[in-house]
């Protein structure tokens, strides 16, 4: 009875207790990255909403004779030439097109951002603004009564459809995603027509035509490394090939368009491409393997050839599981931060991107950007981006599963 | 390559042939014969060697990175007041007024890697062990997913978190010697993030181990835990091992959380507490403000992107190796 397990029979009771508590132990420890994930999402919706007091900078109902929304729009115009310095008309106007030319709306618009100037000068999280309702309202009425006499106080939701529709500004109330998203699309877009058909074709050449020549195995061996690379690394590519050596190219130069550097949507583009080729590879490489090989032997017995086969029996049935790979990884693009800073992803972008030769901003830079500032409000609307990010995200996992789902369904 | 090709179709090629011959033989015209020979396909070899060079295009991203990482490190080599020695014993970095010791920057690392190692490595294994050894089938299909959820999370989200709430809770537990950046908030939240991939690793390490294993250890009386930390995990430890390794290597390459939660400045220092800047947050707070070409600056970002290329790549090989030597035990 060599057994490691024989221990005396008065023991046996403290074995149980010993497996007792390692159970629980592992179970604890499954259940830390539960609670990090609740915590996670906790910490982002407590900032997406809840009470928020707001101040004038400058007394709207001082301004003019009449209140604010009852002014003409000569009036209004004359307002903003009373109240603004020369430049800064010059640079509305250079945005905006001339302000005689602008609708009320517009004016009013920008009567309240550039002269009134409402800004928010406290945020309370939302679930404080739910569940501690009375304390919080206390807090706000003695927080009025002290330091802002003319405040108002409403329940904010900052992700709200004008936050999807504003562009970027530097006031975080006023501030939107517009740009942002629309410059993560069209980075996905690249992406997607460079990397998708690069990297099921190499699927297809390691999967199906390669053999152990030390080439092949040069590759794959490759592929496998380059999967772990950190993506900073990537950027580090992206900026010297990319942005530098390719400039001329990426800048748009080359086809008579006056860009200035190649820190455009092609270069950020071009740099996730081939951060997320490996995985595609990968991914496709394994729906390719699932297909069973009596499916090429029958087309090779009925006298089709190699391509043949691959075309008309391989990818048709791989092709789900080769696009729920592509979505897995290319949702990695999307939430990919470090290699657009890089590229050169400027925060500061409020015009949309109108082409693959613009200068850019994406979902993710801006969430790092306002995250990395000490107010506030800038963490509130961070959060509502993170919560847009999300929900892209997980729309597109969704896609994968459905898809992965259908897959398993037809080939059992 | 052409040649395991041509290989596979003559074989098959062989076997048609001697069918066809035997009824040839008995037929009368020759034609048939001709028509089975190898023919030239030159639209099936154009398609290859496109399917080729798609394969090359991975070899060509290899050969960018190193070429451009290479010439740029040297460049900042060749730069005066650096030394290699110099830049792996001092213990300043200032690029910009001509202090090139990186060790502070790797210092930082080590300490975000070590802290995020700290959590992921036992809860990992925990509940890598948890769900291979314990979970019911239903629990497994239900806490699977859902530790995926956290591992297809945005690392700048992960990064938002380390700020917003585990910083200010740090503070809340340990008073004001915590700093506003600190490499603990950042180390903790790193450790979760790379929770789920040494989870995931480990598992199939530990599902691959052979039902047999299991069962005789059962058989000799020994209880689910024994079986478990006993059996189960030393025969799946060079597989657990290499779950470790690439969660290292993610660790070290992991940005978002280290600039925004770590600090941004060098600081050569073990205390847990203080901020300090990491190779990765290095890079991403030089390029991020618009660095111009062929400054100190631009160059010392190649320097620290080649270490961290090695670092990361020798880890990632020795778990490749690892586990390849794991399945050769087990498959």
């Amino acid at each position: 009875m060599n057994s490691p397990f024989s221990t005396p029979r008065g023991l046996l009771a403290q074995r149980h207790r010993a497996g007792a508590v390692w159970h629980t132990i592992f179970l604890s420890s499954t259940a830390l990255g539960l609670i990090a994930l609740a915590a996670l999402l906790f910490s982002i919706l407590d900032k997406t909403a809840g009470l928020v007091i707001i101040a004038d900078d400058v007394d709207r109902n001082t301004l003019a004779a009449r209140p604010l929304d009852q002014l003409t729009q000569p009036e209004l115009v004359a307002l903003l030439q009373e109240k603004l310095t020369k430049t800064r008309i010059r640079t509305l106007e250079r945005s905006n097109g001339p302000l005689a030319d602008l609708p009320l709306e517009r004016l009013n618009e920008l009567v309240l951002e550039q002269i009134v100037k409402p800004s928010i000068v406290e945020t309370y999280p939302f679930f404080d603004s739910l569940f501690r309702r009375q304390a919080v309202q206390a807090e706000i009425q003695q927080k009025i009564a002290g330091q802002y006499p003319d405040a108002t106080v409403e329940f904010r939701f900052w992700l709200n459809p004008r936050f999807l529709a504003n562009t970027m500004s530097a006031v975080p109330e006023m501030a939107g995603i517009r740009t942002a998203i629309a410059g993560s699309l069209w980075i996905i877009a690249i992406t997607i027509l460079v990397a998708f058909p690069i990297g099921v074709g190499a699927a297809i050449y390691l999967q199906e035509y390669a053999n152990k020549s030390l080439i092949s195995r040069l590759i794959q061996t490759n592929i496998d490394n380059l999967a772990g690379v950190p993506s900073i690394v990537y950027g580090i590519l992206g900026l010297a090939i990319f942005v530098r050596a390719l400039g001329f190219l990426t800048s748009g130069a080359v086809f008579g368009l006056d860009g200035s550097n190649g820190r455009t949507i092609l270069s950020a583009g071009l740099t996730m491409a081939l951060l997320v080729l490996p995985i595609l590879i990968i991914n496709a490489q394994e729906a390719l393997r699932a297909v069973p090989n009596s499916l090429r032997m029958a087309s090779y017995g009925l006298g089709a050839t190699q391509w043949q086969t691959i075309w008309h029996h391989v990818l048709p049935h791989a092709f789900p599981g080769i696009l729920t790979g592509t979505i897995l990884a290319v949702s990695r693009a999307l939430g990919e931060t470090a290699p657009l800073i890089l590229v050169g992803a400027s925060s500061l972008i409020n015009k949309d991107p109108s082409g693959v030769f613009s200068f850019f901003t994406a979902l993710p830079i801006q969430i790092y950007n306002w995250t990395a500032r000490p107010q506030d409000e800038f963490r509130n609307i961070a959060a509502a981006a993170i919560l847009v990010l999300l929900v892209l995200l997980l729309t597109l996992n969704s896609i994968a599963i459905l898809l992965r789902n259908r897959l398993s369904r037809r080939s059992s | 390559m052409e040649k395991g090709l041509s290989h596979r179709k003559d074989h098959c090629m062989e076997t048609n042939l001697t069918h066809s011959e035997t009824s040839i033989k008995q037929g009368t015209g020759a034609s048939p014969l001709a028509r089975l020979k190898k023919r030239p396909r030159p639209g099936e070899m154009l398609i290859q060697a496109l399917l080729f060079i798609c394969g090359g295009v991975s070899i060509l991203t290899t050969l960018g990175i190193l070429y451009e990482l290479g010439k740029e490190s040297l460049l900042f080599f060749q730069m005066p007041g650096v030394t290699l020695a110099g830049f792996f014993t001092q213990t300043e970095w200032q690029p910009t007024i001509g202090k090139f010791g990186v060790l502070p920057l790797v210092s930082a690392t080590l300490m975000t890697t070590s802290i995020a190692m700290l959590v992921s490595l036992p809860a990992g294994l925990g509940a890598a062990i948890y769900l291979s050894e314990y979970a019911s089938t239903k629990a497994r299909s239900i806490l699977k997913p859902l530790l995926e959820v956290l591992a297809g999370i945005p690392t700048v989200v992960y990064g938002y978190f380390a700020l917003t709430t585990m910083t200010p809770l740090l503070r809340a537990i340990f008073g004001d010697q915590v700093q506003v950046y600190n490499t603990l908030s950042a180390g903790l939240v790193m450790g979760i993030m790379i929770l789920p991939l040494v989870c995931s690793m480990s598992e199939d390490a530990l599902n691959a181990v052979p039902r047999s294993l299991r069962e005789a250890a059962f058989g000799l009386g020994a209880t689910r835990f024994e079986t478990a930390l006993k059996v189960v995990v030393p025969a799946a430890l060079s597989g657990i091992i290499a779950a470790f390794i690439i969660g290292i290597s993610r660790a070290v390459g992991e940005t978002m959380i280290v600039a925004l939660a770590a600090g941004s400045g060098p600081n050569f220092t073990l205390n847990p507490f203080e901020a300090a800047e990491t190779m990765t947050g290095y890079i991403a707070r030089i390029s991020g403000g618009d660095v111009s070409y062929d400054t100190p600056d631009y160059n010392s970002i190649f320097a620290i992107g080649l270490l961290l290329f090695s670092a990361t790549l020798l880890l990632n090989i020795i778990s490749r190796r690892l586990v390849a030597r794991f399945r050769e035990v087990y498959e």
